[in-house]
């Protein structure tokens, strides 16, 4: 008995040959089409590595030194950037609870309605930023509306997706215990899911501002207002020292903002 | 007054879960129901709040038949039907004092519980009933901080804030220590006698069944095979309630006295 244990325990595979052989051919047929890959952008670059680097030198010397000068003057649009991602990212916070509560499968127990929604957060979620700002651009003209619009759209797709995924892990005992007790739906969500999902609602919404304010540079470029436009409007000009001091600026914004909410995101979690 | 009328219940995946049962258990009893795991104790229990819900028979709490109700009436049937849960089930980031005045939400307009307005009578509720359990110095504190024993007598706290007529509870001491689950039961038995509440109780330990009830029901594989009171039962009554010879581990052990 004990000799026919340990055998068993020498030969057997802790995963079936099945499963081994299935992944390693992805394995091999990643690594080829990152290899792949590799070659062909190689092929594709006028001169190569060594043409980059020599390309580097001509764009740094057009960029420096950047013109401080200009400094007063970005400021107003860096802070309509921070402003459009502000709104933004709280409407999408607000729109996102009853979307999230929709799309989570342990508490939209009626099938039809969470298909409904989580369908329409996918769709809504396969449209690029970008192209959301040249809609919104084309609807409601150059400025900072179409810019929050279409930051609110982008980023209450992502913020429904993950906050129904935090709400699906929830511990369900508490909310059994209130349905229990008599509570309705309202109470349920509100003393047992609330408390439970708050540190990590919290978080992610912090994450997704800083999403927020690089998007909305980038949204900008397109016409959608904020500090984007600005640095834009600077490099079609050709007034690359310009251009230089509005990236440092957008650089030392993004990086203070990202060491903020970590550290909040710290304190909360 | 609790009255199992032919009550069965069929599982969505086609499990028998209750089969034919007929029950009828008088107010201020408390019933011990033992049973063989998977042999529906939980099923029954749940189903007397509607956690469950029997396919077939009828099931009258106070002589409704609450099979038939739906929202409104069926969360005014579970202001009067409370629970105790095996896993204490607090909502474990917050205070105590919180988790117990929960137990008001049956009784409490919606706005009003989002805002936190409860009564001064509510609160003055909650805190006595905290005291009755021993453990309202801990008002405050999270109910994560707690202790296992601790926490299920906040939730003891919590269900008597709600004011029923009957308790559920559904193995409430299966997480415990032998001492601390003694404690529990005695809680639960005292609150039975000076209230006046019906309480049901699933246990899967013989010696605290025979202790603590006046009646025993015994369930195998869906039906009851064994109701009758506690003097009337012998090992020979569990052993065939449970279809095998009494072991160990159906014993607690540990008991007072
Ligand atoms: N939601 C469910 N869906 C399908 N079958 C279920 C469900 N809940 C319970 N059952 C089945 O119904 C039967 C009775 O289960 P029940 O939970 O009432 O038993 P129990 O006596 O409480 O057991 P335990 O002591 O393990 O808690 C079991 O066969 C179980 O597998
Ligand atoms: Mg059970």
């Amino acid at each position: 008995m004990t000799t026919k244990n340990t055998l068993a325990q020498k030969t057997m595979p802790l995963y079936p040959a099945k499963t081994k052989i299935q992944v390693t051919i992805i394995f091999f047929v990643v690594l080829g089409i990152y290899t792949y890959s590799m070659i062909k952008t190689q092929e594709d670059m006028v001169g190569g590595f060594g043409g980059a680097l020599g390309n580097m030198y001509t764009v740094i010397e057009k960029f420096f030194p950047p013109n401080f000068a200009i400094l007063p003057a970005i400021w107003d649009s860096m802070m309509q950037t921070i402003q459009m991602a502000i709104i933004a990212t709280t409407i999408a916070a607000i729109l996102t609870v009853p979307l999230a509560v929709l799309s989570a499968q342990n508490i939209t127990t009626f099938k039809p309605l969470y298909y409904l929604t989580r369908t329409l957060l996918n769709l809504l979620r396969t449209i690029p930023d970008l192209v959301l700002a040249v809609i919104f651009v084309g609807l409601f003209g150059i400025g900072v509306f179409p810019g929050i619009l279409a930051l609110t759209v982008f980023s209450l797709g992502i913020l429904a997706k993950l906050i129904s995924e935090t709400i699906e892990s929830v511990d369900m005992n508490p909310l059994e215990a209130m349905r229990a007790s008599g509570g309705n739906v309202f109470q349920v969500i509100w003393y047992s899911l609330v408390p439970q999902i708050a540190p990590q609602f919290t978080s992610l919404v912090l994450y997704v501002f800083e999403i927020n304010i690089r998007a909305s540079v980038v949204l900008g470029m397109v016409g959608a207002g904020g500090v984007g436009l600005i640095l834009n409007q600077q490099l079609k000009f050709y007034n690359y020292p310009n251009a230089m001091t509005v990236i440092i600026v957008i650089f030392a914004t993004v990086l203070i903002i990202e060491y903020v909410s970590n550290k909040l995101r710290e304190a909360l979690l | 007054m609790i009255e199992f009328k032919n009550v069965g219940l069929v599982y969505p995946n086609g499990t028998e879960g209750l089969k034919n049962i007929n029950v009828k258990i008088n107010d201020g009893e408390f019933v011990v129901i033992v049973g063989l795991s998977g042999a529906g104790k939980s099923t029954f229990i749940r189903s007397i709040n509607r956690l469950v819900t029997p396919t077939s028979g009828s099931l009258l709490v106070d002589n409704e038949d609450i099979l038939k109700f739906k929202g409104k009436n069926l969360r005014k049937l579970r202001t009067k039907v409370g629970m105790i849960f095996q896993n204490y089930n607090l909502v474990k980031r917050t205070n105590v004092f919180k988790n117990v005045l929960a137990g008001r939400l049956g009784h409490t307009g919606t706005l009003r519980s989002i805002f936190n307005l409860y009564s001064k009578e509510d609160k003055a509720l909650a805190y006595n009933n905290l005291n009755r359990v021993n453990i309202a110095e801990k008002l405050y504190n999270r109910a994560d901080e707690l202790s296992g024993g601790q926490q299920q007598r906040v939730s003891i706290a919590r269900v008597l804030t709600q004011k029923p007529k009957y308790i559920l509870a559904d193995e409430p001491v299966a997480s415990l220590d032998p001492p601390t689950s003694h404690q529990v039961m005695t809680y639960l038995k005292k609150i039975n006698k000076e209230d006046n509440i019906t309480t049901i109780v699933n246990l899967h330990f013989i010696d605290m069944a025979m202790e603590y009830a006046d009646r025993i029901i015994g369930m195998r594989a869906g039906e009851v095979v064994f109701d009758g009171p506690v003097s009337e039962v012998t090992e020979k009554t569990f052993e065939e309630i449970y279809g095998r010879s009494i072991r160990e581990d159906d014993l607690r052990g540990g008991a007072q006295e």
